[in-house]
């Protein structure tokens, strides 16, 4: 067969495979549309993401400035969430905030999606020592707590938010390997990929334009997983004094301080708390929707 | 089974291994020089090398981690840099609390988790399902921290039934296990409900029901035993999370236990006992998978150990 038969087949191969996945795509968003509870975690999300961009301007007050005259007011019209220990409008420091877990929990799930697929791809496309080496060091890794993990990453890296996502990113990294290896073992002897191989296709082509495409949706719902969990994660190290420092707006430092003045001004910490919940609430049903939409037997 | 026991210990000691490793490259992950780091910006240069001597941080790598195992096999984690005790002894006054926090964490996830998921999986689809497991989302997201708050307001504050924090007795462990179990329990009730459902239509279970067994035993002996692996591997895997979670509960609850004393050890910048603790922790959490694994057999008699 000439060269330019093989091109040929290959273009018709291409197009077929768009085609199927154009079609699977529309079918996997019609299911995704159908889930009711996966388009209130859709809204929710794309609502936090709005407010985070537009902090600036819809905030009502500034988030850092102080006002002792009106320190630990309760929910009223001029601040409907209330006022904290410094006089700051709580509300405006939610909406400042949604920035910070947004972005903590997006960057950290990112280094973990980037590092998780390139181990797991390697691990599962060429087994052998690779894998055994790299799947030995993600098990140490899963040996530890994960939120002890990424405490003790940030205790020697440092408190603040970079580090942060940089404790998060690492922690995950298991997670993502595991379930990037799963999925490229069990589609790197299809005819598909022999083809491109037979054809002289090096392997860095074959993984970045077949591998990877082609075992992207678990990870595309497992990111989504585990944006929630890494949000409530850096919440957590945040709330123990490991990440944002103050007067930075941030969920989990604000829980921390209000801590002090649960008894007499509880909307301090309650506030932070319901927007913790808010965000992590609507990435998770998303991730259960798309779960569902991509494959309802998926198991993740 | 008892060749399985052997096998199955021996591949703990890798895993060991590399936890002892992770953990002993912590130190020395520590941007700059950490014998300074520890000794604190003020310290003299006197003070920081004697720090660095101390630690041992002055000979080469190989001669420190062999040292540092050879110390672990001998029992010995170092010595406190804050209160010069043996970190050992440190952690061993503190675990108690911290895992009667975590066994009670897991009887809360048991129960409520369990009891949910057989309920929901039992009525699928129906209203009170679909409640149920809006419930367990609410629960997943929930931040542990934050729920033990709510908790601490709601009971011991307005309600004045339970004390708000320390470890002087079983009910100052109440709110913290609650608070730390409910969210785990909610994961356990969907993964109790999905697992169920497999199960549930299959036709041994249609078989017993054609034969007229009583419903409680088809639910209880028939569909949860054959659903029971998943459940197990969860709780085992939810041991780690309630371990960690223990930190952030311990702060919250002022409970004098070993994630209370990682979180100072942090402040203070005292290595060895964040080392010491975390790797306790991490081996705690690897023995319980392997009796999580050895449990397999017990649950399921089809799992045959080879």
């Amino acid at each position: 067969m000439s060269q330019i038969d093989l091109a040929l087949q290959q273009d018709e191969s291409t197009s077929e495979h768009a085609y199927a996945s154009r079609s699977q795509w529309k079918m996997m968003v019609s299911r995704f549309k159908k889930n009711k509870r996966a388009m209130v975690g859709f809204w929710m999300v794309v609502f936090c993401v709005t407010v985070a961009l537009l902090a600036p301007w819809v905030a009502p007050y500034d988030p850092i400035e102080q006002n002792m005259q009106i320190m630990l007011e309760g929910p009223s019209l001029s601040h409907p969430f209330g006022t904290d220990e410094f006089g700051r409008d709580i509300l405006s420091r939610i909406i400042h905030g949604t920035q910070i877990s947004l972005m903590t929990g997006i960057v950290g799930v990112l280094i973990a999606v980037i590092l998780g697929v390139a181990l797991g791809t390697i691990s599962g496309y060429f087994g052998g020592l690779a894998d055994t080496l790299i799947m030995r060091i993600m098990d140490i890794f899963m040996a530890f707590p994960s939120f002890l993990l990424a405490l003790a990453i940030v205790s020697v890296l440092g408190p603040g938010m970079i580090n942060v996502m940089i404790a998060i990113g690492i922690f995950s990294v298991p997670t993502f390997a595991r379930l990037s290896r799963s999925s490229v073992i069990s589609i790197k002897d299809k005819e598909y990929i022999e083809a491109v191989k037979a054809m002289g296709g090096s392997n860095l082509h074959i993984i970045i334009k077949h591998v990877i495409p082609n075992s992207i949706a678990p990870i595309i719902v497992l990111s989504s997983m585990r944006i929630a969990t890494a949000i409530i994660t850096a919440a957590g190290l945040s709330f123990l004094g490991m990440g944002a420092q103050p007067p930075t707006p941030e969920w989990g430092a604000m829980l921390s301080t209000g801590r002090e003045y649960l008894r007499v001004a509880p909307h301090v910490s309650t506030m932070p708390g319901l927007a913790i919940m808010f965000l992590v609430l609507g990435f998770n049903m998303l991730g259960d929707g798309l779960r569902d939409a991509l494959d309802p037997k998926m198991k993740l | 089974m008892f060749a399985y026991i052997v096998k199955r210990l021996l591949q703990v000691i890798p895993t060991l291994i590399g936890v002892s490793i992770l953990t002993f490259f912590l130190i020395h992950a520590v941007p700059g020089d950490p014998a300074r780091m520890i000794a604190g910006p003020e310290a003299s240069a006197e003070e920081v090398a004697e720090v660095r001597e101390h630690l041992g941080l002055d000979q080469p790598l190989y001669v420190q981690y062999g040292k540092y195992v050879s110390n672990l096999l001998k029992g010995d984690l170092g010595v406190s840099l804050r209160s010069e005790r043996p970190v050992l002894d440190e952690i061993m006054g503190r675990f108690p609390s911290t895992i009667t926090l975590t066994v009670m964490a897991i009887a809360v996830m048991v129960v409520i988790g369990l009891f949910a998921g057989i309920f929901s999986a039992t009525r699928p689809n129906s209203l009170i399902d679909n409640v149920t497991m809006m419930v367990s989302l609410f629960g997943i997201s929930l931040p542990v921290f934050w729920l033990g708050l709510m908790l601490i307001l709601l009971f011991s504050y307005y309600l004045n039934l339970l004390p708000s924090g320390g470890n002087d007795g079983f009910s100052h462990f109440i709110l913290p296990a609650l608070a730390l179990g409910l969210s785990s329990s909610a994961i356990l009730a969907r993964l109790t409900r999905s697992s169920m459902l497999e199960v549930i239509n299959q036709d041994f279970v249609r078989t017993a029901r054609a034969k007229g067994v009583k419903e409680k035993l088809v639910v209880y002996k028939h569909t949860l035993k054959n659903a029971l692996i998943p459940i197990v591997t969860i709780i085992g895997l939810e041991f780690g999370t309630l371990l960690g979670g223990a930190v952030l509960t311990e702060t919250v609850f002022s409970i004098n236990g070993l994630g209370r004393f990682i979180i100072q050890s942090i402040q203070f910048r005292d290595y060895p006992s964040i080392q010491g603790s975390i790797l306790f922790v991490a081996a705690i959490f690897v023995i319980v998978n392997l009796l999580v694994d050895l449990c397999y057999g017990l649950v399921d008699p089809r799992v045959k150990y080879e």
